[in-house]
């Protein structure tokens, strides 16, 4: 018995000093990197161990973890957004010494990216994470519905233009008008499932992927933080209310809090025409459609500028971890450019342009093209250390006008900014 | 040695001491410590997610901010309308069920035990199954309501009107059974010789009640709705789970909005002067409601 008990231990604090834990969130891509990790293990011997929080808890899991110095995790694929509270709060390893003394150069992989996964300051040459999921939002659309030639030709006589990829914001909403309420195989379909949620990010990702296209900037550019004016401006306010008439006009019902997944199943459901979500989940939609005669994929569309709203990751060694050299091999594995093609092979969507500039690239997928051409229009939210405080008040007014009802969209943009206000000056920005 | 050796010598006061203490350490150092240590934060600018920012004390800032702000009001409104309707409902309906099932019929156990089910379900899992249930196109709630009168497709969740009733109607479902035992217990402690006695004096039904139940069950029915409004005070995760506090604000209770301060925005300073008001608030109209209900009772 004794000797079992000896034997245990052993083993376990043999698999402790080996093993590795890496946080990030339950999606399908963590599924392609799980697969992808074995072959971390095979070669070095290091186990890796996996905690997946659903989406609508990552944040609060990851972040109240990093705030209690939690040494859950030697390894986080934390949002884009945090990169500011992981550097200045001293939560994620600057790396910068680590990728010179590998010879991991950050101008392998795509600018876009490694300005908005791995930098703090913006812009700077301080990383604190290697560019690991890139990521923007995008539309999928009912291809084999569009091909119907009886719909085809009406649409064409309403609106006087093909029935296909919407070239803008006001095409997108006449298809979606068209198809909200009728009748498809004695089913009645809708137009568009949209980001509505309220709890954690969810109407902010899609009502920016609208405002970016109408121009909207979050500030000045010539000083920062001077919001009036930019975050408000006609052109913003004018895009929220498309995003509200959008919701009101083409939404399936009951979607009022819908995000990644409710948008997945209003679509797979075939409810919907239309579903905005992030790249990250088409190859799981193109999966279960092999032939690519029902899903079609485009980028988002351009009102009066081509932009898209960011997402994906960055992977960041966790400052409490007492496994930082174990985790810091992980990450040169996974610099590899080799892995890397591994990883977009298996549908995660890697950002090394040896990957991405590969002349087959654009064709090895029916969303590869959309994927390369909306990393080069992607803008974020705030990437500041207060991004939650910066998330919350937008949650809640633009939830409030676009699924409530309440107010304007300039009423809300301004309220916006008044929270904003008070959170930077508490941070000293202002 | 035994435990009777042990203890001989103590005298009364040090083995009472002895049996409580455990208790008074875990009371001191979970609640009175915590409640002490958050009104102290009350008066500073802390955030704790500022790692090496030392907190500055800012004397009653944090309160005027709170009660000045529009938006507090807003979800103390909120918070008033659900406890009001939940209170009001679950002592009506509760009442009713328990006068219901204290009458002896064929399958009284069995019926009394299906009315018990819903409260002993995790009210996370109560918020997120009452989505489906909620949902327009599929959900059960609009089939049978559209069964009795058809107002056609309805968003319970996502309409700013129908919104506070959702949770209402969520919150009694699940705890009208938690007023009913309570009241069922006052009703069976009522002695027969009572009701007798008025059936001798030709009192009406209606008499009996108004003079004998009601009477007797009230002290029950206002303790119960003391531990619900206490409760409900509290608020948080079967709405959470529910609406998300949405559309909008609709359905942000006080609680609600108190974590999304304190624990996602970190600005605990602020969140502990929020917290300290709503304690205050809650111990403040506990207190009352005590003393009148203690005043009822020696009627």
């Amino acid at each position: 018995m004794i000797l079992l008990f000896v034997s245990l231990f052993a083993f376990s604090a043999n698999s402790n000093a080996k093993s590795i834990t890496l946080g990030w969130a339950a999606w399908d891509p963590a599924n392609a990197l799980q697969e992808l990790t074995k072959e971390f293990t095979a070669e070095t011997g290091i186990d890796v161990n996996f905690e997946f929080v659903p989406w609508p808890n990552f944040a609060d899991r990851m972040l109240n973890e990093l705030n209690n110095k939690g040494k859950t995790f030697d390894l986080l694929i934390g949002d884009s957004q945090w990169i500011g509270a992981g550097a200045v709060y001293g939560h994620y390893v600057k790396l910068n010494d680590f990728f010179n003394k590998e010879g991991i150069s950050m101008n392998d992989f795509s600018p876009a990216t490694v300005y908005a996964y791995s930098t703090w300051p913006k812009g700077s040459e301080n990383y604190y994470a290697l560019p690991a999921m890139g990521d923007a939002l995008a539309w999928a659309y009912r291809k084999d519905w569009f091909d119907r030639p009886e719909l085809k030709s009406e649409f064409k006589k309403k609106h006087g233009y093909d029935l296909g990829v919407p070239a803008s914001w006001d095409q997108l909403y006449d298809m979606c008008t068209f198809f909200q309420g009728r009748e498809i195989d004695g089913q009645k379909r809708y137009g568009a499932a949209i980001n509505t949620e309220r709890g954690s990010e969810g109407i902010t990702m899609g009502v920016t992927a609208a405002m970016y296209a109408w121009g909207m900037e979050y500030e000045n550019p010539n000083k920062p933080y001077d919001m009036e004016g930019y975050f408000n401006s006609p052109q913003a306010v004018e895009a929220v209310e498309f995003y509200r008439k959008l919701y009101e006009g083409c939404a399936p019902p009951g979607h009022s809090d819908a995000y990644m997944v409710a948008n997945l199943d209003a679509y797979k459901s075939g409810q919907v025409a239309f579903q905005m979500n992030w790249y990250a989940f088409w190859p799981g939609v193109s999966k279960e459609d092999s032939d690519g005669r029902v899903s079609g994929f485009f980028a988002n569309p351009k009102q009066n500028v081509a932009a898209a709203t960011l997402g994906g990751q960055g992977i960041s060694v966790v400052k409490y971890s007492d496994k930082q050299d174990l985790a810091l091999e992980y990450i040169k594995w996974f610099a590899r450019p080799d892995v890397q093609q591994k990883w977009w092979d298996l549908g995660g969507y890697s950002c090394h342009n040896d990957v991405l500039n590969s002349p087959s690239f654009p064709t090895s997928t029916v969303y590869a093209q959309g994927f390369l051409d909306s990393m080069g229009i992607v803008k974020d939210f705030w990437q500041e250390p207060t991004f939650v405080e910066l998330m919350l008040p937008m949650q809640e007014a633009i939830h409030d006008y676009v699924v409530n009802g309440k107010g304007t969209a300039k009423g809300a943009l301004d309220k916006i900014i008044e929270e904003w206000v008070e959170v930077f000056e508490a941070d000293g920005k202002l | 040695m035994s435990v009777k050796k042990k203890f001989k010598g103590l005298s009364d006061k040090a083995v009472a001491w002895l049996f409580i203490g455990p208790s008074v350490f875990l009371l001191l150092a979970i609640n009175i410590y915590p409640l002490i240590y958050a009104i102290r934060m009350s008066f500073t600018n802390f955030y704790a997610n500022k790692i090496g920012r030392e907190p500055q004390f800012v004397g009653l800032k944090n309160y005027i901010k709170v009660l000045n702000k529009e938006a507090i009001w807003e979800k103390m409104q909120v918070t008033a309308n659900f406890m009001f309707w939940t209170l009001l409902l679950q002592a009506v309906i509760g009442l009713g069920l328990a006068l219901l099932l204290n009458r002896k019929f064929k399958g009284n156990e069995l019926l009394t035990t299906l009315i018990v089910l819903p409260m002993m379900l995790s009210p996370a899992v109560v918020g997120v199954f009452w989505t489906y249930l909620y949902n327009p196109q599929v959900g059960l709630f609009n089939y049978v309501v559209n069964f009795f009168y058809d107002f056609g497709s309805f968003d319970m969740i996502g309409s700013s009107e129908l919104a506070p009733w959702s949770i209402v109607i969520v919150d009694t479902w699940m705890w009208t059974p938690f007023t009913m035992l309570i009241c069922l217990a006052g009703l069976r402690s009522v002695p027969n010789y009572l009701y007798e006695a008025a059936e001798v004096d030709r009192a009406s039904k209606w008499q009996q009640f108004i003079y004998i139940t009601l009477p007797s069950v009230l002290p029950f029915l206002l303790l119960a709705l003391l531990f619900r409004g206490i409760e409900n005070f509290k608020m948080f995760d079967m709405v959470v789970e529910l609406t998300s506090g949405g559309p909008g604000s609709a359905t942000e209770l006080a609680s609600i909005n108190l974590k999304r301060e304190a624990f996602e925005k970190w600005k605990t300073g602020y969140s502990s002067a929020f917290a300290v008001i709503l304690f205050v608030t809650i111990f403040g109209f506990g207190n009352v409601y005590v003393k009148v209900m203690n005043k009822i009772k020696e009627r």
